[in-house]
C-alpha cells in the first residue's frame, strides 16, 4: 500500500494548479456570468502539453498515466469547472477513443493534432430518443462508395462549436440495432451546429446540438469495428467515469475551502462561527466525505494505470464523488448562509457547476445500475 | 557556452509563518523556485534556445530541494547539482563558500542567480560568489544581452536604469522584470526526471567544516508585531500638528 504521489505526479500536479489558479481562476465568474468558452485557455493548455496529457508521446501527447490525467482536473476543476468539463471531454471522450480503438493511421491523421493542442474534439452520443439508453440511436449511417452518408443530429453536444473533429455514433445495422463510431471532420460539408445551449452551469463550456444532413466522410473513418462502436463506447465512458469524478473534487475542493475560510472570519455572538458546533459538525462531514470521495477517484484511476478491470470502481468513484460534490456545495451555502446565496461569491457557481455531473457521462441513476450488474443483480 | 543558474527552494510567498520555539514550521507549507530564481532560470532557458549553450541548475539545502530543481529541468534546464549534505549548510558566507567550489569543478562562462532570496531576503549569496570566483558581476538585471563574449546588462538602479558591459566570465542576478518565466510543459515534467541530478557532499567538493564555517549566528526569530489601528487627530491644524510633534518624540521616538 502507497498512499504517496510519484515524484512526476506532484509536479504535473503543481503545474497545472500554478497554471489554473493564475490563467482560469481570476476570469472563472466572467466566464460563467457571460457564457464565454476560453478558447485562449485552451491555446496556453495545447502549447503546455495538457490537451494531451495521457495520451502517449509517439501520438504527440505527453505520455502521463492516468492518475496524473485526473490531478490535472481536480486542479482546473477547483478554477473553473465548465474549462475543466470542456478539457475532460476532448480528452477522454474525443482522444481516448481514438487511442484505443483507431487505426495506426487515423492515430496519426486525428489524434496527433489533438494531442498537441491544435485541434479540440468533441464526441457525439446522445439524441433526443438516445440519453441513457445509448442503444436508442437515430443518427445513420450508410455506406455509398467510398464513403459513409451520415445523417442526424446529436444533443448536448460538448465542445461542438469550436471542435475540429468529431467522434460520434451512427447507426449502421438497423436490424440487429448495430451502431458504429466515426470520426467526422467538423468543416465536412452538411456538418453544422446549432446555437450553443443555455445551461444552469458548466456555462464556460460550449455545448450544442450537431446537424449532420448528408454528411459524407471517407470509408476509413469508421472508428472501431463496424456495427460494434456501442460497446467500444462503454469502454468509453469508464475512464470518462473516473475523469469527470476528479472533476467534481476540484469542485468540491473548492467550495469547502470558502466554507472553512468563511467560518473561520465570520463572526457572529463574539466568534467565528466555525467554533459553532452546528457549523462545525457540518464542516467535519463535509472534509470526511471530501476525502473519501477522493481516495475513490484515485483508487479507480489507479486500477486503470494497472490496466486492472475497474468499471465498478469507476462507477463508484462517480457516483459518490459527484453526489458528494452536489452536497458539499449545497453545504457550503448554507455556510455562508446569505452570502452563499450571492454571485459575489463563487459558491452558487460551484452548486450549479456540481448538478452536471450527476447527470453527463452517466446519471447517478445509471451508475447504480453498473454497480447492480457488477454485484451480478 | 555554459550557465550555471543559483537555485533555492523557500516558502510560496502566499504561505503564513508559523513559528514554535523559535523555529520557523515547515509542516504542511508549500515551497517553490525563490521567485527571483525563477527569473534567472528561465533567461538561461532562453539563452540556450536563442544560441548554443548547456544550463546546470545548483542549490545548496535540504533534500526537498531537489523538487525545485526538477522543475527547473522541466522548464529546460539540462543538469542539475544539490548540495544537500547537511555539512555544508551554514549562513551566505558558507553557501557562497560550497557554490564556489562547486563552480570550480567546472567551466562556466555565465552565472545567473536571483538578486535575493525571498525567505531571508539577504541578497548576499550571489554577490559574494562572483568575489570568491573573482569575476565581475552585475546585479538587479531587468535586462540582459549576451553578444558573443560582450555581456551587457540593464539594471534597475533604484527607479534608474543603468547599462552595464562586462567580458564574460561574469555573474549576474535576475529582478522582477527580466522575463515572464514560464511554466515547464508536462512533456518536460515527464523529461526532467530523466535527466542527470547529481548530490554532492562536504567530501566531494574537498573542503572542510572550519573553511565554510559560518560568520553570523541567529540570535532571535520572532514575527512582526500585528499592526495596530491607527490614529486620527482632530481638532485644528496647529492643534494637529502640536499633537502631531509631541507624538513623533515622545510616542514613536522618530525624532529623538
Amino acid at each position: 500500500m502507497d498512499f504517496d504521489f510519484t515524484p512526476e505526479q506532484k509536479m504535473i500536479r503543481e503545474t497545472v494548479r500554478d497554471f489554473a489558479q493564475r490563467e482560469i481562476k481570476p476570469i472563472a465568474a466572467e466566464l460563467d456570468r457571460t457564457e464565454r468558452f476560453p478558447i485562449e485557455i485552451f491555446e496556453k493548455m495545447g502549447k503546455l502539453g495538457l490537451l494531451g496529457l495521457p495520451i502517449p508521446e509517439e501520438y504527440g501527447g505527453s505520455g502521463a498515466d492516468f492518475i496524473s490525467y485526473c490531478l490535472a482536473l481536480e486542479e482546473l476543476g477547483q478554477a473553473c469547472a465548465g474549462t475543466a468539463l470542456s478539457y475532460e471531454a476532448h480528452i477522454s471522450l474525443a482522444s481516448m477513443p481514438i487511442l484505443h480503438f483507431g487505426t495506426e493511421e487515423q492515430k496519426k491523421k486525428y489524434l496527433v493534432p489533438l494531442a498537441k493542442g491544435e485541434a479540440l474534439g468533441s464526441f457525439g452520443l446522445t439524441e433526443n430518443g438516445a440519453g441513457s439508453d445509448a442503444g436508442g440511436t437515430k443518427t445513420t449511417a450508410r455506406l455509398k462508395g467510398d464513403e459513409w452518408v451520415i445523417n442526424g443530429t446529436k444533443i448536448y453536444n460538448t465542445n461542438g462549436g469550436y471542435a475540429k473533429y468529431v467522434v460520434l455514433t451512427a447507426l449502421t445495422d438497423k436490424e440487429n440495432r448495430g451502431i458504429s463510431a466515426f470520426i467526422v471532420p467538423t468543416d465536412a460539408p452538411g456538418f453544422s451546429v446549432s446555437k450553443a445551449y443555455e445551461k444552469m452551469g458548466m456555462r464556460a463550456s460550449n455545448t450544442v446540438e450537431l446537424i449532420l444532413e448528408d454528411v459524407r466522410i471517407p470509408k476509413e473513418n469508421l472508428l472501431g469495428p463496424l456495427h460494434r462502436g456501442f460497446r467500444q463506447f462503454l469502454a468509453t465512458l469508464d475512464n470518462g467515469r473516473v475523469a469527470i469524478a476528479a472533476l467534481a473534487i476540484g469542485i468540491a475542493q473548492a467550495a469547502f475551502d470558502t466554507a472553512l475560510e468563511y467560518s473561520k472570519s465570520r463572526e457572529q455572538f463574539g466568534k467565528p462561527i466555525s467554533k459553532f458546533q452546528s457549523v462545525s459538525n457540518k464542516l467535519a462531514d463535509m472534509a470526511m466525505h471530501l476525502d473519501l470521495a477522493r481516495n475513490a477517484v484515485y483508487k479507480a484511476a489507479w486500477l486503470h494505470d494497472q490496466n486492472r478491470p475497474y468499471t465498478k470502481e469507476a462507477a463508484f468513484a462517480k457516483l459518490f464523488a459527484s453526489e458528494t460534490c452536489t452536497q458539499t456545495c449545497l453545504d457550503a451555502i448554507q455556510v455562508l448562509g446569505g452570502n452563499g446565496y450571492m454571485r459575489e461569491y463563487p459558491v452558487e457557481r460551484h452548486l450549479r457547476d456540481a448538478k452536471l455531473i450527476e447527470i453527463g457521462e452517466g446519471t447517478s441513476e445509471v451508475q447504480r445500475l453498473v454497480i447492480a450488474r457488477q454485484l451480478g443483480c | 557556452m555554459k550557465i550555471l543558474v543559483l537555485v533555492k527552494q523557500t516558502f510560496d510567498t502566499e504561505e503564513k509563518i508559523r513559528l514554535q520555539d523559535g523555529q520557523v514550521q515547515e509542516d504542511g507549507v508549500r515551497f517553490v523556485i525563490n521567485p527571483y530564481d525563477e527569473y534567472a532560470i528561465e533567461e538561461a532557458i532562453r539563452i540556450k534556445e536563442a544560441g548554443d549553450a548547456e544550463v546546470v541548475v545548483v542549490s545548496v539545502g535540504p533534500s526537498r530541494s531537489e523538487e525545485a530543481l526538477r522543475t527547473a529541468l522541466a522548464m529546460g534546464a539540462d543538469e542539475a547539482i544539490l548540495a544537500d549534505d547537511s555539512e555544508l549548510f551554514g549562513d551566505e558566507y558558507s553557501a557562497a563558500k560550497v557554490l564556489a567550489a562547486i563552480a570550480r569543478k567546472d567551466q562556466y562562462d555565465l552565472i545567473i542567480a536571483g538578486n535575493q532570496a525571498v525567505d531571508d531576503g539577504s541578497g548576499q549569496v550571489a554577490v559574494r560568489l562572483a568575489e570568491e570566483l573573482g569575476i565581475p558581476h552585475i546585479s538587479t538585471l531587468t535586462k540582459l544581452e549576451v553578444n558573443g563574449n560582450e555581456v551587457i546588462g540593464h539594471r534597475d538602479a533604484e527607479g534608474d536604469e543603468e547599462i552595464v558591459k562586462a567580458t564574460l566570465p561574469v555573474l549576474v542576478t535576475a529582478q522582477q522584470g527580466l522575463n515572464d518565466p514560464r511554466y515547464p510543459s508536462l512533456i518536460g515534467i515527464r523529461k526532467a526526471g530523466k535527466k542527470p541530478l547529481t548530490h554532492v557532499t562536504l567530501a566531494d567538493l574537498g573542503l572542510t567544516a572550519e573553511e565554510i564555517a559560518r560568520k553570523s549566528e541567529v540570535v532571535e526569530t520572532f514575527l512582526p508585531q500585528p499592526k495596530t489601528a491607527g490614529k486620527i487627530l482632530s481638532g485644528d491644524l496647529s492643534q494637529q500638528v502640536s499633537e502631531l510633534v509631541t507624538a513623533l518624540h515622545s510616542v514613536e521616538k522618530v525624532i529623538g
